[in-house]
């Protein structure tokens, strides 16, 4: 059984039909990845798996129990975790103060959630070193790191990441993946919002692409990154 | 409250530490309150004590606005109306209350509650109005509570510039409505048969709530400056407080932590109106004033709204700090005469200018004390 299972589901922003009858399976440990291009639904997806938006139609899964129409706390309660589109880190809050937010729907011991902060504090080294820096004097690269490390710190079994390489320069999107995969490694399931379709199939188990809310195709990133429209749409191949 | 500045090597405190490091400060609290009635008063012109007393009730109104408009940021400018509703509720328990237990509305505190000069003070150190008004106090409190929920209800949906106009109105209304009730009784006979309904549609409208006892002491005041300092501080510190600050800060990441932010928001309000409740109690009993709706208007709401946004939104020793300033500048002015008012209005133009984040920004004092003293502790590369 996947660990995440969605399937007919139908989003609309007002009268915006978003999503056409979407069908994804995430199985546990896996990476899978969605591409496509700017509106295609790809954060709206993640977006209604986390409770912050509500499908028309459709069901969301998660190890078998539907999660649909359940509000964002009860989501996150259940181990899944959202590092959203554009960061949304607490720019005038500490590093340290991030992270602590980040561990708020846990409720088991403080001994717990001190490992997994020291486990995100050793994937992102970077702030440990700017643990009590205000968040928003990070470069855009260390906020990323931020916004994946306290979302690591709910301890997810599921982790929604939206456009982890949005505005960052090719070498600290190089960082950024490499860190991902070592995530998924650890035994962390990865659901992974990407325009950057090469870096996200090259780390993916599986990939799905969206365009203009209905998924055309989905593959084997392998077979993904070597098919030619795909290619040709969105690795700028010939 | 060991681990939340020092995280990492946690030190789970005993259950005796834990005790005393959250009782020692209200003990502390207490004994500054008691030593400023007892020891300084005296020695004060009764004109800085009752500055002393102004500053103490302006500390309430910040720190407690500061939880809505500062933590949480939402933006509420109708303060001065849970003021009323408290202050309101507590003069009426007081005064009624006093009829109803003494067959009169004097004072009937003992030592801590006297508001004259302590050497002129007579009869037995505790009273029964030592009893009766905090409970009054506490019973604003909470009414004022009870309106923060219904205010704090259409804060759910609405933001910015709409939810203040929301709570300006709201504060117009709670004004109006005491404007239209009734003279106060004075006759002791017809205090005895009057029902509840009636004493509370009889808090003299328009003129004014007079005839009420003063037990607004230095002690009340800086007892519950104290109180209010201690909770918010602890909530600043705690998991609750930083759920606060990150719907301030992103409200749909706070939301996708697992927050839910619809109920904090509720919670900031009707806290925040708590307290403004309990400085409107004392506001209320203070002597030399009569509890009137034209003080508690939108002017009163403005002036601690420049006294949280002076400080510092979410800076609990900024708001602090403001309202010292705040209270102490008008004073000091006076010798403009009538040039006062703008010169004030000047200096706070200015000072925003300078200094856009407020005094101390969003931080504590402590908080800049500290990294001055470890400039570089996180070793910035």
């Amino acid at each position: 059984m996947p660990l995440l299972e969605i399937s007919g589901l139908d989003v609309y922003y007002g009268a915006i039909h978003a999503l056409r009858s979407i069908d994804l399976a995430v199985e546990e440990r896996q990476i899978v990845t969605l591409i496509g291009g700017n509106g295609a639904g790809k954060s709206t997806t993640l977006r209604t798996v986390s409770g912050l938006l509500r499908p028309t139609r459709g069901s969301i899964k998660l190890d078998g129990k539907s999660i649909v129409g359940l509000p964002p706390h009860e989501i996150v309660r259940r181990g899944v975790a959202h590092a959203p589109e554009g960061r949304g880190i607490f720019a005038n809050l500490t590093v340290d103060e991030n992270l602590e937010i980040g561990a708020y729907s846990r409720r088991d011991d403080r001994a717990a959630i001190d490992r997994d902060r020291e486990r995100s504090l050793e994937l992102f080294p970077r702030l440990r070193e700017r643990l009590r820096q205000n968040a928003g004097t990070l470069s855009g690269g260390e906020q990323q790191m931020l916004a994946i490390a306290r979302a690591l710190v709910a301890r997810p079994r599921l982790l929604l990441l939206d456009e982890p390489s949005l505005g960052l320069a090719p070498q600290v999107v190089k960082t950024i993946f490499h860190i991902i995969r070592e995530i998924n490694q650890a035994g962390t399931t990865i659901l992974l919002v990407e325009q950057n379709a090469h870096m996200a199939l090259h780390v993916a188990h599986r990939g799905y692409v969206l365009e203009v809310g209905r998924i055309v195709k989905s593959d084997d990133a392998r077979n993904l990154a070597s098919s030619d429209d795909v290619r040709k749409a969105y690795l700028g191949g010939v | 409250m060991a681990g939340t500045t020092e995280r990492g090597r946690d030190l789970q405190p005993g259950r005796a530490a834990a005790t005393l490091s959250s009782v020692l400060p209200l003990v502390i609290g207490i004994a500054a309150a008691y030593v400023l009635h007892t020891y300084v008063k005296p020695r004060l012109d009764p004109f800085y004590a009752k500055v002393l007393l102004d500053i103490g009730i302006n500390v309430i109104l910040a720190v407690s606005l500061s939880l809505v408009n500062g933590f949480t940021g939402q933006f509420s400018i109708g303060h001065a109306g849970f003021m009323a509703v408290g202050g309101y509720t507590a003069a009426t328990i007081t005064y009624y209350g006093s009829h109803r237990l003494w067959g009169n509305a004097q004072f009937h505190g003992g030592f801590l509650s006297w508001t004259q000069a302590n050497d002129l003070f007579e009869g037995t150190w505790l009273g029964g109005g030592d009893l009766l008004f905090p409970l009054a106090c506490l019973a604003g409190g909470l009414v004022a509570a009870g309106m923060g929920y219904v205010v704090g209800l259409p804060s759910l949906r609405l933001r910015g510039d709409y939810l203040a106009i929301v709570t300006l109105g709201f504060g117009e209304i709670v004004r109006v409505i005491i404007q239209r009730t009734d003279d106060v009784l004075y006759d002791a006979e017809e205090i005895q048969q009057a029902g509840l309904w009636t004493c509370v549609t009889h808090v003299g409208g328009a003129l004014g709530f007079t005839g009420l006892p003063f037990y607004t002491s230095l002690f009340w005041t800086w007892l519950f400056v104290a109180i209010t300092l201690i909770v918010a501080y602890r909530l600043k510190e705690s998991t609750h407080g930083r759920a606060f600050l990150s719907i301030r800060e992103d409200e749909i990441a706070a939301e996708a932590m697992g927050i839910v932010t619809t109920s904090y928001k509720v919670r900031a309000f009707v806290l925040s109106a708590f307290f403004a409740g309990v400085a409107g109690s004392l506001f209320a009993h203070q002597v030399g004033t009569t509890l009137n709706p034209r003080e508690l208007g939108f002017q009163k709401s403005f002036d601690i709204v420049i006294m949280v946004v002076l400080g510092g939104m979410g800076s609990i020793s900024g708001s602090v700090l403001a309202a010292v300033v705040l209270t102490v500048l008008p004073e000091v002015l006076r010798t403009f005469s009538e040039y006062r008012m703008i010169v004030y209005a000047l200096l706070l133009i200015l000072m925003m200018i300078l200094r856009p984040q407020g005094l101390l920004g969003l931080r504590e004092l402590w908080d800049a004390w500290a990294s001055r003293r470890r400039p570089k502790a996180t070793g910035a590369g």
